[in-house]
C-alpha cells in the first residue's frame, strides 16, 4: 500500500479549490421497491427473519433458473424515461463473476455492455450566495441488477470479512432488484461539486418517490452511492479519480466529496499522486480509508447471461409506460411556486427541507398555504433535525396539522402551544386532541378563571395596578404578563389584556 | 403379451416402454411387478455395469403402487404410466441425492424437482433412480464419473459413451425401458450410438432446463433416450414444452413426434447427407454400415444429396471455448459454503481458503481443466479472441445450417466417429475424447433438434453403430418420421431390433 493512500493529512477546502477543479461522477443503486425479487417470486419485504425469504433460484441452489420480474423491468424503464434516456430496443443481462459468500451463485446478473437504458440528464439545482443556480448532470446509463446478500462478522476488531472468527449470512437481500444509475463525469461545479453531488442524489431520490419505483428508505440501506472524485489544475487533462464506495446517505455524499477533494488536494500539492483506487467512507469520521488499488482489482470476466432471453422492449410498450410518468419533480416545483406565488427564495427553503409534497398535501387537506409552509419549513423541520431524520418519516399527518390550524383558528390553541402539540405527536403522546388533553394545553378561555388570576396579580402589584388605574394603560403589559406567567402561557393574551382594563375600569 | 412366471423378469424388462404401458392400462401386468422386475434387474447386473448411482426401491416401488391404485380407480392412465425410467443423476428430484458425478455435490439433496421431473411424475412414469455420468456432463466416456466408470453392456471392458453412459447403459442392460439424458455436444447420442440405443436432443428450448444442473447453458438439452424411436417419442412428449421457469424455453406447440414416430415415412422428403461429417477420421465399419443406411432411406423413397456445412470444420474448437466459458461461471457456486462438500473449514483457513481447499478435492481434473480453458477465455483482454471469436463461428455455423435446411429437410450423418472403446483408451488425451463428439457439436452450436438410432454392428468389432438425424429448430417431429421408417426397415431386414443382440449379462 503506498503512503499516499493512507495518508490522513487534508488540505483546507478553499484552498484546494484555489488551484484545482474537480470533476466527479456518482453511481447510485437503489432497491426497486417491487413485491417479489428480480429473478424469482421470493418476498422484497425488510426486516424479516434472516433467510426466510429465499427459494432456489435466489439461493442459486444447482439447476435453478432466473426469470426476469418484468415489474423491475417497467420500473427501470420508467426511470430511464424520467431521466430523458434512450431505451434500449435490445438489450442482455450480463454475468459478473466474483467469488464471495454473499453471492449465491458466485456470479451476480447484472448489466454489461448493453444496458437498458442510456444517454439522458437531470437537472439539479444549488442555493449559492448568489441565489438558486441550476446544473444539468448527464447520465450515462441506467440499468438492473440483484443485490446480493448481507454478510455480518462476528468477532475481530474491523467488522470486516478478514479478521472475524465467523461470518453470518442473510440471503433475504439477495436477488432484490436493484437499480444502477451511473452519471456522466461532472464538470464543471467548481467549489459546488459537493452541494452538486448531494441535490443530484437528492433529485433521484425525489423522482424515484414521484415514480412510485422504490420508496428509498435510505436507513434501510436501500440507496447506495459511489463517488468518484479527481482534481486537475485548471486547463490540465482530468486527474486520476479514486471511487469512495457505499456512501449511503444524502449528507454523507455531500461530506464524502468535500473531504476526497480536501485529502487530494494535499495529496497533490505535496508532489504525490492520486491512487486509482476503491475506497471506503466512514460515516463516523466523514473521512474514507484506502481499499483495493487498481492494480488488485478484479477481472469479473463478464459475458452475456445465458440463462435469460434479452430484453426486447418494443415503442409500444416503452410508449405505454411513458404514459404512467408522473409530472416531474422540478416541473412540480415550478408550477407549485406560481400557485403559491412564493420567491425562488422560498421555494428552494421548502425543497431543502424536503417539505414540498407534504406542504402540497397539506394544502391539498385545506390548511392555508402560509400556514402549512410555516409549520413544516419551521417547527417541524426543527424537530426533524434534532432527531436526524427526514422530515418525511416524522410522524406527522397533513390531517394532524390541519387539526391543529383549526384549534389556533378558534382560540383553543396558540402558537407556543402548538408547537408542543407536536412534540407530543412525535414523542407518541398520541394525535392532536390526545396531546392536547394529555399535556393540558387548552388555552384558559374560562373569564372567572382568568379574573381570579388576575385579581391575584393586580394583589401582587398593587403599585402597577395603580398606575393603570392612573390612566398608564401600557403598564397593562406588567399584569398581562404574570396571569399568562400563572396560566402557563395557556390563555389568549389579548383577552387577559381586555378584562384587566374592564375590571380597573380603564379604556384604552 | 404372454407372461410366464419362469421368465416373467425377461419378458418385462425386454418390452417396449408403449407395450408395458398398454399392459398396465389393460390390467395385463401391474406397475408394480414391471418395477420390481427392473429392480431384481439392476439388482442382478448393475454390479458389473453401473449404470445407477441411486436407486430408489421404496420411492418407485411406492410411485407404481400409486398407478395401479388409479387404474383400480378406474381413472384414466397417460401413455406411459407406471413404466420404469432412469434419470441422469444431472436433474434435480426432491429428497434425492444429485451429484452430477461429482465428489463436490456429495450428500447433497435438493429441495426441489427439475420441471423434467415435475412433468414424469405427472405423467406417472416410475422413476427407478439416477444414473452415471461424467463429472458435471464433461465427458464423451462416463470414465470421468467421480464414482467410477460406467460399462457397456455390449462389452462390459468398453465405455458406454458420455457424459450420460449410465442412461445409456440402463437401456441396453435392460435395467429400464426409458431413460432420461442431457446433451450439451452429443452426450445422448453418441451414448445411444455407441449402446445400440435411441436418444434425442431436442430443438434447444423445448424441453425446460429448470432444475438441470448446468454445464453451458446455452447448450444444455435435456432429452428422452429407449430402444425404440416410438419408446422415444412418448417420453418426448411427456418432458417437452414451455415452462415459465425456464425463460429459454420456447412458447411454441410441442411438435406432434408420437404421431410422426407412427406414421414413419420418407417417401418424398429431402435428406442432406453432410459432406465435413464423414470420411477421414471416421472408422471403416461405421463408414460402411452409413453407407448401408442411406441406400436404405433411398430405397425408401427418400431423395438424399449431399450438402456442404463449411464452417462444421471449426465447431469443435468453438465449442471447446464457450463450453468452459460458461461452465467456469456456472460452477463457481461449487464453493462450499452452502451444500455438498467443504474441505479446511477448521477455523484457520479464510473463507477463500476454505473456497479453493473444496474445489480442489470436490473437482475432477477435467473439471479444472475445463474451468481454467474458460476463465482464460473470458478474462478481460482474452475475451475477443477467444469467447468473442466462437461466437461469430456459433453463428456462421447456425447459417450453414440454415441455408441446408433450405434445400433439405433433415440432414445425416454418423453420429460418432467410432464404436466404443476400450475403458481407459483415450482417458489421458483429452483431444482424442473430445473428437468423438465431432459429428454431434454442431447441433448443439445452432439449437438445432437432432436424434441417433443404431443402424448395425461394425464388422470389424461387432459393436453398435449410431446414424445421426439433424432437423431445424422445432421441427423435431422430422427426426421420428425418418428415424422410424429407417427403424421399422431395418427390423424387416434383421427381423428383430439390433438391442436384441447385445450379450446376455
Amino acid at each position: 500500500m503506498s503512503a499516499h493512500s493512507t495518508a490522513h493529512e487534508t488540505m483546507d477546502y478553499a484552498d484546494v479549490m484555489a488551484q484545482f477543479e474537480p470533476v466527479i461522477g456518482l453511481e447510485t443503486h437503489v432497491e426497486l421497491g417491487t413485491n417479489s425479487k428480480m429473478f424469482c417470486s421470493c418476498p422484497t419485504a425488510f426486516g424479516a427473519d434472516p433467510n426466510t425469504q429465499v427459494c432456489p433460484v435466489c439461493l442459486g441452489l444447482p439447476g435453478s433458473m432466473p426469470v426476469v420480474n418484468r415489474m423491475a423491468i417497467e420500473s427501470t424503464i420508467r426511470m430511464g424515461l424520467a431521466l430523458n434516456c434512450s431505451i434500449a430496443p435490445w438489450c442482455r443481462f450480463a454475468r459478473k463473476n466474483y467469488f464471495y459468500p454473499d453471492m449465491p451463485k458466485d456470479y451476480q446478473i447484472s448489466q454489461y455492455d448493453e444496458p437498458l437504458c442510456f444517454n439522458g440528464w437531470l437537472d439539479v439545482t444549488v442555493d449559492t450566495d448568489d441565489g438558486p443556480k441550476q446544473f444539468r448532470v448527464e447520465i450515462e446509463r441506467v440499468h438492473m441488477e440483484e443485490d446480493t446478500g448481507k454478510l455480518t462478522h462476528a468477532g475481530g476488531a474491523t467488522g470486516r470479512i478478514h479478521g472475524a472468527d465467523y461470518s453470518l449470512v442473510d440471503y433475504n437481500r439477495a436477488g432484490i432488484p436493484l437499480i444502477e444509475i451511473v452519471t456522466k463525469p461532472i464538470v464543471g461545479t467548481g467549489d459546488l461539486a459537493p452541494q452538486v453531488a448531494k441535490a443530484y442524489v437528492t433529485e433521484l431520490r425525489n423522482l424515484m418517490r414521484a415514480l412510485g419505483v422504490s420508496d428509498v428508505r435510505m436507513e434501510e440501506g436501500s440507496l447506495r452511492c459511489d463517488v468518484n472524485v479527481s482534481l486537475n489544475r485548471p486547463g490540465a487533462d482530468w486527474g486520476t479519480r479514486s471511487e469512495t464506495k457505499n456512501v449511503n446517505s444524502l449528507r454523507s455524499v455531500e461530506r464524502a466529496v468535500h473531504s476526497e477533494i480536501e485529502r487530494q488536494g494535499a495529496v497533490l500539492t505535496s508532489g504525490g499522486r492520486v491512487v486509482q483506487e476503491t475506497r471506503h467512507f466512514h460515516e463516523d469520521t466523514g473521512r474514507s480509508t484506502s481499499g483495493r488499488s487498481k492494480e488488485q482489482a478484479e477481472d469479473y470476466r463478464y459475458f452475456p447471461e445465458p440463462d435469460l432471453v434479452p430484453v426486447a422492449a418494443s415503442i409500444e410498450w416503452i410508449d405505454r409506460l411513458r404514459l404512467t410518468l408522473p409530472e416531474m419533480p422540478s416541473a412540480k416545483r415550478a408550477r407549485l411556486q406560481a400557485e403559491w406565488g412564493i420567491s425562488e427564495h422560498e421555494l428552494s427553503t421548502i425543497v431543502n427541507a424536503g417539505a414540498l409534497d407534504l406542504v402540497e398535501q397539506t394544502i391539498a387537506d385545506g390548511v392555508e398555504p402560509a400556514a402549512a409552509r410555516k409549520w413544516w419549513t419551521g417547527e417541524l423541520t426543527r424537530i426533524a433535525n434534532d432527531r436526524e431524520i427526514e422530515l418525511v418519516d416524522l410522524p406527522v399527518t397533513p390531517g394532524q396539522i390541519k387539526r391543529v390550524e383549526a384549534l389556533v383558528a378558534d382560540g383553543s390553541l396558540n402558537d407556543k402551544l402548538a408547537r408542543q402539540v407536536f412534540d407530543g405527536i412525535v414523542n407518541g403522546e398520541g394525535d392532536v386532541d390526545a396531546v392536547v388533553a394529555g399535556r393540558g394545553l387548552a388555552i384558559v378561555s374560562d373569564d372567572s378563571a382568568l379574573l381570579a388570576a388576575i385579581d391575584q396579580a393586580l394583589a401582587e402589584q398593587p403599585d402597577v395596578a395603580d398606575k393603570i388605574r392612573g390612566g398608564k394603560v401600557q403598564a397593562a403589559g406588567a399584569i398581562v404578563g404574570a396571569v399568562m406567567k400563572t396560566t402557563r402561557g395557556q390563555a389568549d393574551a389579548a383577552k387577559v389584556r381586555a378584562l384587566l382594563l374592564e375590571r380597573l375600569g380603564v379604556s384604552e | 403379451m404372454s407372461i410366464t412366471d419362469s421368465d416373467l423378469e425377461r419378458d418385462l424388462t425386454h418390452q417396449d416402454a408403449a407395450v408395458l404401458a398398454r399392459a398396465i392400462a389393460e390390467g395385463e401386468v401391474s406397475s408394480r411387478e414391471v418395477t420390481q422386475a427392473h429392480l431384481d434387474r439392476i439388482a442382478e447386473v448393475d454390479e458389473r455395469v453401473h449404470a445407477f448411482l441411486y436407486v430408489d426401491s421404496d420411492a418407485a416401488l411406492a410411485a407404481a403402487d400409486a398407478v395401479d391404485a388409479k387404474r383400480a380407480g378406474g381413472v384414466a392412465l397417460s401413455p406411459l404410466a407406471g413404466v420404469p425410467l432412469a434419470l441422469k443423476d444431472v436433474l434435480t428430484m426432491k429428497g434425492v441425492p444429485t451429484t452430477c458425478g461429482s465428489r463436490v455435490l456429495e450428500g447433497w439433496r435438493p429441495p426441489y424437482d427439475s420441471t423434467v421431473v415435475q412433468r414424469l411424475r405427472a405423467a406417472d412414469i416410475v422413476i427407478l433412480g439416477k444414473t452415471n455420468m461424467d463429472e458435471f456432463a464433461m465427458g464423451s466416456s462416463t470414465e470421468h464419473s467421480a464414482y467410477g466408470p460406467t460399462h457397456n453392456p455390449w462389452d462390459l471392458e468398453r465405455i458406454p459413451g458420455g457424459s450420460g453412459g449410465g442412461s445409456a447403459a440402463s437401456l441396453a442392460a435392460f435395467e429400464a425401458p426409458l431413460a432420461i439424458g442431457t446433451d450439451t455436444g452429443g452426450s445422448i447420442r453418441q451414448p445411444a450410438a455407441v449402446t445400440g440405443t435411441v436418444g434425442v436432443k431436442p430443438t434447444y428450448g423445448g424441453v425446460s432446463r429448470f432444475g438441470l444442473v448446468a454445464l453451458a447453458s446455452s447448450l444444455d438439452q435435456a432429452g428422452p433416450c429407449a430402444r425404440t424411436v416410438l419408446d422415444t417419442a412418448l417420453l418426448h412428449s411427456v418432458i417437452a414444452g414451455h415452462d415459465p421457469h425456464d425463460s429459454t424455453s420456447i412458447d411454441a406447440p410441442v411438435p406432434d413426434v408420437v404421431a410422426a414416430a407412427r406414421k414413419g415415412d420418407v417417401r418424398g422428403l429431402r435428406i442432406g447427407l453432410v459432406k465435413e461429417l464423414r470420411g477421414d477420421g471416421y472408422q471403416a465399419g461405421v463408414q460402411q454400415r452409413f453407407d448401408e443406411a442411406v441406400a436404405i432411406l433411398t430405397g425408401l423413397g427418400a431423395e438424399v444429396v449431399e450438402v456442404s456445412c463449411p464452417h462444421f470444420d471449426y465447431a469443435l474448437g468453438a465449442y471447446y471455448l464457450i463450453l468452459p466459458s460458461e461452465a467456469s461461471s456456472n460452477l463457481a457456486k461449487f464453493d462450499g459454503m452452502r451444500y455438498g462438500l467443504r474441505v479446511g473449514d477448521d477455523g484457520n483457513n479464510s473463507v477463500e481458503q476454505v473456497m479453493a481447499l473444496t474445489r480442489e478435492a470436490g473437482f475432477g481434473a477435467e473439471v479444472k481443466r475445463r474451468i481454467m480453458i474458460g476463465t482464460y477465455a473470458l478474462s478481460s483482454g482474452y475475451y475477443d479472441a477467444y469467447y468473442g471469436q466462437a461466437q461469430k463461428v456459433r453463428t456462421l455455423i447456425t447459417r450453414d445450417f440454415n441455408a441446408a435446411f433450405e434445400k433439405v429437410d433433415v440432414l445425416i450423418s454418423p453420429t460418432a466417429p467410432t464404436t466404443a472403446f476400450k475403458i481407459g483408451d483415450k482417458v489421458d488425451d483429452p483431444i482424442a475424447m473430445y473428437l468423438n463428439d465431432i459429428a454431434t457439436i454442431p447441433v448443439n452450436l445452432a439449437g438445432n433438434a437432432a436424434m441417433s438410432l443404431p443402424i448395425g454392428l461394425a464388422p470389424e468389432d461387432g459393436l453398435p453403430v449410431g446414424l445421426q438425424i439433424m432437423a431445424p429448430p422445432m421441427a423435431d417431429d422430422r427426426l421420428y418420421l425418418v428415424g422410424s421408417a429407417l427403424e421399422a426397415a431395418l427390423v424387416d431386414k434383421w427381423g428383430h431390433l439390433l438391442i436384441e443382440e447385445v450379450q446376455d449379462l
